[in-house]
């Protein structure tokens, strides 16, 4: 491999659209590349996460980059001492989302080794214990979050609040509830990372066995083995496939195409046998339908639950397919099989007892600790997120009830510190019996804001900033992100021809179709059977759309991303970290996708 | 059963002594499903007789008592007395009518006049474990008809007497009479492109790799060397291609319809740097080779072929399915110590020397 000698452009060189002026206003004075340190930020290579992070952030929007990556940070750097590795600087530019990790010196490394040994050592010898305590804990976030309220002040504080001699007002528990409601936020971010950092370290050590042991083997078979059958993560499409099948069973199928979903539901109840299925309906939705279409990070993000016609929409196309005579279950016999095969073959490969020991040893603890790494992505990001996001919209038409702005969506053009002001603003004004401020000034500024996030939308991330090191060795960027000396030397590659990408051969097989090119879940309808699903970055909830497309590529993710998973599973090529495919490839495109080699071609 | 000649089906791996390494292995794998081109045997004691009834025996006695192998001269010199010898003593009769009525059946079974075959020398050492006398024996490509059959199944018993073969076996302690000589007369394969395929990895004796050297036309480039093939390396459990080297092919060898022979060609230009296979046949080739040594029970190496006219997946003919003798020797020391740390010591390890550092090395 050669080292890459190019560099990307500073931030400071990255000009920001036309109409975005004052963009860095929208976002905390620390998360934006300042003028003061010019010198110091473009010492950093910097990346962008369009993984988590592929659209442009609304101000209250960066509370996940915010919470999620400090508290990746404070396991690596506070809580574990992983001996090379701090956290991830992020920033965000023009709107977008970059990282950029921490080493730790080499010689600060020896004194963390025994911290870090006794410290995750500890973890890993409890982990089944540490693990049932963790979801009781992030049980218990949720049931807090569910019980915040966010009601309009009521005219008079309630009589009973007098005579108890409580002596404090609703606007007292508006804001109590608002702040715990970040801070809840923040502890189920904190518990995120207890395990996930131990569980890739696990993962890349058995990774680092296997590719030792057997020079070149694909990163794809590692991953065969380890990867979990039954996961959490899976439920939720688990259960709109049971929910097809349980109305073709009872004869309802017609009844799920009734209009809307108020027609669907209305007619499956009066069709016999529908109260049935509208049981099995209301039993799947706690917690399963707790499952956003996006990733959970974005206010945004559409929740099963709150938009039963995206699970409703699913389920028809279920029906579709079942009725067309094709099979919707993933193949989990044939998955489970392949795993104990590709074990088996690699066991028998090993040159003595010794490896054959060490070999399970670590691919024993891989398989204990994986299920964490894609199921936490239910409890955090879908279950706890979806809960949280609602609750604030619940505040947010709390201040619609006041006239602060007119539309849920607006709240979250407003920083989270600027809430508690606007909440202070709203109190005072009910407190004093007089007007709030808020109406007069969000009525201007929120509309300026939305100019500069749409102005921003409007030109797409560079997908890395400065000169990049010689080597990329921090083990959870290259697992997490896919972002090896390799796939970053592509990406500078791929700015000069635009016709071959590169990315990671994250399954294997080679298809020619249609691209459809898709920025955002609420397109997912778009595709169409046959199709090559591009995109930024797919999302678990995703799931029903892998039964009619022939391959995926996405901009950026790994071996153990989400797309990559699924296509294994489905069968399908996918090709991820391309870096640029959803801005260089064009819905419509006949493309040739290469999932064994990694490659993308645009034929025309 | 005729003594002389053994199609392959009636051909297995203890047959050895009778029909020599290539052909018992040819039998073998025709027996258990793997497709291999037709063909027969000519047994060693077809040899044998050629010999002793021509009273050659004492003659190749006497020509190489004293040989001094360090003279090149002289080796030459001996070597092509007894080749000559063998090549010009008539072919007992009952031997060429045995061959005859072989090559005739294959005819039938073909549904071919005349149909073109190799005939490859099939020695009883060459194949050996511990012994590598590839290329040390010869193969006649594009044989048409009897006389030429039977013709090139005297220059294959001869070339156990070339210069190379004999100075090996004295080299290496072979007694000259212990080392006998069988013939395979095979359908000629119509080969789009052809090649050898490894069960490990040669550079490095990785075995949970198969690495396949692949150009267009016959084999016999890739064997000889005369091209730089393509290189493919290909995950053994996953079947999946990790590493391809295409190079630039310059020649190809291929029948010759008119003139019943092989000739050497360019390959055009445009042509010279296309794939010799495509992902589908890279791991057809893979797969076969795989179950190969899942029969042999050890690593192998084996000589392919693509057949332009069958139709796939199974025109992927196997032409040689032989023990690896390199790395098979060697103990097997894949992973160094370090590998094998566990627990904790081995996840520190795992965190100070990420994998991507190491590629770097």
């Amino acid at each position: 491999m050669t080292a890459v000698s190019k560099r990307f452009k500073s931030p400071y060189e990255d000009t920001p659209p036309a109409g975005s002026e004052g963009w860095q206003e929208l976002y905390p004075y620390w998360l934006t590349f300042r003028e003061d340190r010019k010198a110091i930020e473009e010492s950093k290579f910097w990346f962008c996460d369009s993984q988590h992070w592929p659209n442009v952030f609304k101000p209250f929007d960066t509370i996940g980059v915010e919470f999620a990556v400090k508290c990746l940070g404070q396991y690596n750097t506070r809580h574990l001492l992983i001996p090379p590795a701090n956290g991830i600087e992020f920033r965000v530019h023009n709107g977008y989302c970059y990282m950029s990790p921490v080493g730790v010196a080499p010689e600060n490394i020896p004194a963390r080794v025994p911290q870090f040994l006794e410290r995750a050592g500890f973890y890993f010898q409890n982990w089944d214990s540490l693990l049932e305590n963790w979801h009781v804990k992030v049980k218990s976030v949720i049931d807090r979050l569910e019980k915040l309220e966010f009601k309009p002040l009521p005219e008079v504080v309630a009589l009973e609040a007098v005579m108890s001699g409580r002596g404090l007002d609703d606007t007292f528990d508006l804001t109590i509830n608002y702040n715990r409601a970040i801070e809840l936020c923040y502890e189920a971010w904190q518990y995120h990372f207890e395990f996930l950092n131990l569980g890739y370290v696990a993962y890349l050590d058995f990774f680092g066995f296997c590719k030792q042991t057997f020079p070149d083997i694909p990163d794809q078979a590692i991953a065969k083995m380890v990867q979990g059958i039954d996961l959490d993560l899976f439920k939720p499409d688990d259960e709109l496939k049971k929910l097809a099948k349980l109305a073709i069973e009872l004869n309802l199928g017609s009844a799920l195409n009734a209009g809307g979903l108020d027609d669907s539901l209305a007619a499956v109840q009066a069709a016999p046998n529908g109260t049935t299925w509208l049981a099995a309906w209301e039993a799947a939705k706690h917690p399963w339908f707790n499952f956003s279409s996006g990733n959970g990070f974005y206010s945004t993000d559409k929740v099963w639950l709150d938009h039963l016609e995206i699970p409703l929409g699913f389920i028809r196309n279920y029906i579709t397919r079942l009725e067309a005579g094709h099979s919707i279950d993933r193949p989990t016999a044939k998955i489970a099989a392949e795993r104990d095969r590709v074990t088996l073959e690699y066991t028998a490969l090993l040159p003595n007892d010794e490896a054959k020991a060490a070999f399970e040893g670590k691919l024993g603890l891989a398989r204990a600790v994986f299920p964490y790494v894609e199921n936490h992505n239910f409890y955090i990001e879908h279950w706890t997120m979806s809960v949280f996001w609602r609750k604030m919209r619940e505040l947010s038409s709390m201040f619609i009830a006041a006239g602060f702005w007119s539309e849920i969506d607006d709240m979250f053009y407003l920083r989270r510190e600027e809430i508690n002001v606007a909440l202070f603003d709203y109190g005072n004004g009910w407190a004093v019996g007089a007007d709030a401020i808020g109406p007069t000034h969000w009525a201007k500024e929120i509309p300026r804001r939305k100019k500069i996030i749409s102005a921003l939308s409007s030109k797409r991330p560079l997908p890395a900033m400065n000169e990049p090191p010689a080597v990329v060795t921090e083990p959870f960027t290259i697992m997490l992100w896919g972002i090896t000396s390799e796939s970053v030397g592509k990406w500078l590659e791929g700015s000069a021809t635009s016709d071959k990408l590169s990315g990671m051969a994250a399954s294997p097989g080679l298809v020619e179709g249609q691209a459809r090119v898709i920025f955002n879940a609420d397109d997912l309808d778009q595709v169409k059977d046959g199709e090559i699903l591009v995109t930024q970055v797919t999302a678990p909830s995703w799931a029903p759309v892998f039964s009619r497309i022939k391959a995926t590529v996405t901009d950026i993710g790994g071996m153990m991303s989400h797309a990559a998973i699924v296509c294994r599973e489905y069968g399908l090529p996918a090709v991820t970290g391309t870096g640029s495919a959803s801005s260089s490839i064009k819905t419509g495109d006949l493309i040739r996708v290469d999932g064994t080699n990694g490659t993308v071609t645009i034929l025309s | 059963m005729n003594p002389f000649v053994l199609p392959f089906e009636a051909c297995d791996q203890t047959m050895l002594a009778q029909v020599g390494g290539k052909c018992s292995s040819l039998g073998e794998l025709t027996r258990n499903g793997f497709i291999v081109p037709p063909g027969f045997a000519v047994t060693t004691e077809a040899f044998v007789q050629h010999l002793e009834i021509n009273g050659l025996n004492p003659k190749i006695h006497a020509a190489l008592e004293g040989l001094n192998t360090a003279d090149t001269d002289m080796l030459d010199r001996v070597g092509f007395e007894l080749r000559s010898l063998i090549q010009t003593a008539p072919m007992p009769a009952l031997i060429a009518q045995a061959i005859e009525s072989e090559y005739l059946s294959l005819s039938a079974r073909l549904n071919l006049i005349e149909p073109p075959v190799a005939v490859r020398s099939s020695a009883t050492a060459e194949d050996l474990p511990g012994a590598s006398f590839a290329g040390q024996q010869d193969t006649y490509l594009y044989v048409v008809g009897v006389a030429a059959v039977l013709e090139h199944t005297r220059q294959c018993w001869a070339s156990l007497y070339t210069a190379r073969a004999i100075a090996y076996r004295f080299d290496n302690g072979f007694p000259h009479e212990k080392v006998l000589m069988a013939v395979g007369v095979q359908k000629m394969v119509n080969a789009r492109a052809a090649g050898v395929a490894m069960t490990l990895n040669p550079i490095n004796g990785d075995r949970s790799k198969i690495v396949i050297d692949s150009s267009f036309g016959l084999g016999e480039t890739v064997v000889s060397g005369t091209v730089t093939p393509d290189n493919f390396v290909v995950d053994k459990v996953i079947l999946e291609v990790v590493k391809r080297q295409i190079s630039r092919k310059l020649i190809e060898v291929v029948a010759d319809v008119e003139n019943r022979t092989t000739i050497e060609r360019a390959i055009p230009n445009e042509r010279q740097l296309e794939h010799s296979l495509t992902l589908e046949e890279i791991k057809a080739v893979a797969s076969i080779a795989k179950r190969c040594e899942q029969h042999a029970g050890k690593p192998q190496d084996v000589e392919w072929a693509l057949d332009a006219d069958l139709a796939a997946p199974d025109n992927i003919v196997l032409l040689q399915s032989r023990p690896e003798t390199v790395w098979s020797q060697k103990p097997n020391t894949q992973a160094n110590s370090s590998a094998y740390q566990t627990g904790m010591a081995s996840m520190l390890n795992t965190l100070l020397n990420p994998i991507a550092a190491k590629k770097n090395d």
